[in-house]
């Protein structure tokens, strides 16, 4: 007799289901005998009775899912044969998983023979936990169930009490994604806290030599201008100088000249391109418009050219990042009033003059919350530099010459052997921390931008 | 000749057979119409009846409308403005328009009266076009109100004010025909009779074609009303004539308030 989460969890659905039935038919029962008619039609009484046995069982499921394996590891621990296990963590950990195996019929016998006196105080336990559980489950199941039951009654306003509890549901998971972001700042809050307290973030934010190493840390080599230097570079500048005009004459075309014909061809294959996997764009870079960089540098005699190149993954970054920025100056110039557009034409201008002196001006302050979030996103770029740009950093403004990001550096030390106590590894947890607070404050900018000119013309 | 003769000897735009199509549908059937040169002529008739339809061919703002199609024959002084020989940018300087609802660029009050200008080269120095501002301004009775501020937004003004400074935009380029399409139906009372004082002023300067939904304003502006209805110009006349002793049992029953 094991705890097996899923059945049970189809055990109290078919419970449930029979608590709608018999919710729906007692409705019906209640409200003949009083001669009266219902507040809310039959199912929503089924529904109701369904949701108080279900949900409070499901929910004590899955806590005790949790709980319940630290409970017999606890019990286990506290039999005498377990007084003889070294203390040592990791052995430790190994003899009472390879009982554990042995007890839930995962496996034959035991490996280790000092885990064999544990097996049979391993089932045991595991055997009372699961009647436990099991039993305070039905209960609860059955507890809510007949409490919903009886209050079925024909002015019950069962339909308001299961509107209420789907817009909890639908809460809950709304709430899903912003629990967990919250989860992820402050796990990266709490590595980095470990990292300032042995390298100051002074030296992080302002040093200016980047030579992590294993080990101690050695002063003056957590340095990060010449990481964010390089991202600058590479995200703000190449691939901006890039994608601006390129999205904005594209956005251009689209909404003043295309034929409908074209506009509907091109928008839907832009917006395919910005979902071509970043690792691709990455190929691209390293292996097509590096090498030819390169070239075209050696032959204007410059010096430094490295295969790896700011510019190389600056270029192709732009170009991932076109469909973002044309999209958004696209949405900006459709969201002027045609009554502009119109006003201009009918004084004589050109579409040109028109789309130059009137459309952009006025779509500007939505074009530029728009390339604030395209660059928000070259900047968490990550693979196209890790695989185009080098991880050398050099803090240069040539951009022929190799230098490397604030992500390919986190990858860097996060990839391989590493230890997660050394300052080495911790610096990647502060470098995504400086990041995430860099990109959230540059979208927060950009939304309310967008927001604001949104406000203007409604 | 008086101005108040019906037949206009010299009109300044004349139309003649003029059918337009959205599309596969026709909103505007065989319109035969001569605009006279010192005269307001109003258009007036139900929603839906082609008035503002029928206004916008006369300086080819249809052309924006990708599905719509104009024959016949539309000219301005004698020259046919759907001749493929036509400069359409130049056909809208010298027939401006004013719209519906009040559109200021999002621009300061003088850059808003000194784009046409500009982009016409109309103004070689910056003195020039601070004269051409100022005339176009004083001319829509604007420059009073925003003397002190042309360098605040236009957007900013009121419905009343942006809607004459959308006159004063449209006039600062000197053109001879003035369209304007229902400008006060997004008004107040008080801003409207501004902007009615301000047709009657520029009578004379401008030939003005003006669709109002709004008879009386028909009635106090326009010397020519036009009565519109599903498409066709049912009757065309001196305004008092067709206020007071319409020759169509249709129109007749439009100013008595049988529909519309």
């Amino acid at each position: 007799m094991t705890f097996n989460a899923a059945a049970l969890l189809l055990l109290i659905a078919g419970l449930a289901l029979i608590g709608w039935i018999a919710g729906r038919q007692r409705s019906n029962l209640v409200a003949g005998r009083a001669g009266t008619k219902l507040h809310s039609r039959p199912q929503y009484h089924g529904w109701y009775v369904a949701l108080w046995l279900f949900a409070p069982a499901a929910l004590f499921l899955a806590v005790w899912s949790s709980v319940s394996p630290g409970l017999i590891t606890n019990e286990v621990l506290a039999n005498e044969a377990a007084q003889s296990l070294p203390s040592f963590g990791f052995e430790r950990g190994a003899i009472l998983s390879d009982a554990r195996s042995v007890a839930l019929g995962k496996q034959d016998a035991v490996r280790l023979p000092a885990a064999a006196p544990l097996v049979q105080p391993y089932a045991d336990a595991a055997y009372k936990y699961a009647w436990i559980g099991i039993a305070a489950m039905l209960a609860l199941a059955l507890a809510g169930g007949l409490y919903a039951f009886t209050r079925i009654k024909p002015d019950f306003r069962a339909r308001t009490r299961v509107e209420r509890t789907v817009m909890a549901f639908l809460l809950l998971a709304s709430l899903v994604a912003i629990l967990t972001t919250f989860g992820i700042v402050l796990s990266l809050l709490f590595e980095s806290i470990r990292f300032f307290q042995l390298v100051s973030p002074m030296e992080l934010l302002f040093g200016t030599n980047w030579a992590p190493q294993s080990g101690a840390p050695v002063d003056d080599t957590f340095g990060g201008i010449p990481l964010f230097w390089g991202t600058v570079l590479i995200g703000a500048i190449i691939a901006m100088i890039v994608a601006i005009p390129i999205g904005m004459m594209t956005a251009v075309y689209l909404t003043q000249y295309a034929a409908p014909v074209v506009r509907r061809w091109v928008k839907p294959i832009l917006e395919i391109l910005a979902g071509v996997p970043t690792v691709v764009y990455g190929y691209f870079a390293a292996l097509t418009v590096a090498p030819a960089l390169r070239e075209f540098a050696v032959m204007l005699g410059i010096p430094n050219a490295s295969t790896e190149s700011a510019l190389a993954a600056g270029i192709v970054m732009g170009v991932m990042i076109i469909p973002f920025v044309s999209s958004m100056a696209d949405d900006s110039i459709n969201a002027v009033p045609q009554a502009m557009r119109d006003g201009s034409l009918a004084l004589g201008a050109t579409p040109n003059e028109t789309i130059r002196q009137v459309l952009i001006p006025a779509a500007l302050p939505g074009v530029m919350g728009g390339i604030l979030l395209a660059v928000s996103r070259a900047i968490g770029e990550t693979m196209i530099v890790v695989m185009a740009a080098g991880l050398s950093a050099n803090l240069t403004a040539n951009p022929f010459a190799s230098v490397t990001t604030v992500t390919a550096q986190i990858v860097k030390l996060l990839t391989g052997d590493q230890e997660f106590d050394s300052a080495k590894t911790l610096a990647a947890f502060a470098l995504g921390l400086v990041l995430f607070v860099v990109t959230l404050l540059l979208n927060i900018a950009a939304l309310r931008i967008v927001k604001k000119y949104r406000e203007a013309y409604e | 000749m008086t101005q108040d003769d019906l037949t206009i000897a010299d009109p300044k735009m004349r139309a003649e057979g003029v059918n337009v199509f959205y599309g596969d549908k026709q909103a505007i059937n065989d319109v035969s119409i001569d605009v006279g040169t010192d005269l307001v002529t109003a258009f007036i008739g139900p929603s839906g009846c082609g008035k503002s339809t029928f206004l916008r061919s006369l300086n080819r703002m249809n052309d924006t409308v990708a599905s719509a199609k104009v024959t016949g024959r539309i000219e301005l002084d004698g020259e046919d403005i759907y001749a493929p020989s036509m400069d359409v940018v130049q056909l809208r300087a010298r027939v401006g328009m004013v719209f519906q609802k009040p559109n200021p660029f999002p621009k300061s009050i003088y850059d808003n009266v000194g784009y046409g200008p500009r982009i016409h080269g109309l103004a070689p120095s910056k003195a020039d076009l601070d004269v051409i501002v100022e005339r176009a301004l004083v001319r829509a009775g604007l420059w009073d109100e925003v003397k002190d501020r042309l360098l605040e937004s236009g957007t900013a003004l009121s419905g009343g004010q942006q809607q004459r400074l959308c006159i004063a935009r449209a006039i600062a380029v000197d053109p001879e025909v003035i369209l304007m399409d229902e400008p006060c139906s997004a008004l107040d009372p008080i801003a409207t009779a501004k902007i009615e004082e301000l047709i009657h002023e520029l009578r004379g300067k401008f030939a003005i074609v003006i669709v109002t939904h709004n008879m009386q304003q028909a009635a106090r502006v326009s010397q020519r009303t036009a009565f519109f209805h599903l498409g066709t110009l049912v009757e065309y006349g001196k305004t008092t004539d067709i206020f007071t002793n319409p020759k169509q049992e249709r129109t007749k029953d439009y100013i008595t308030g049988r529909y519309g």
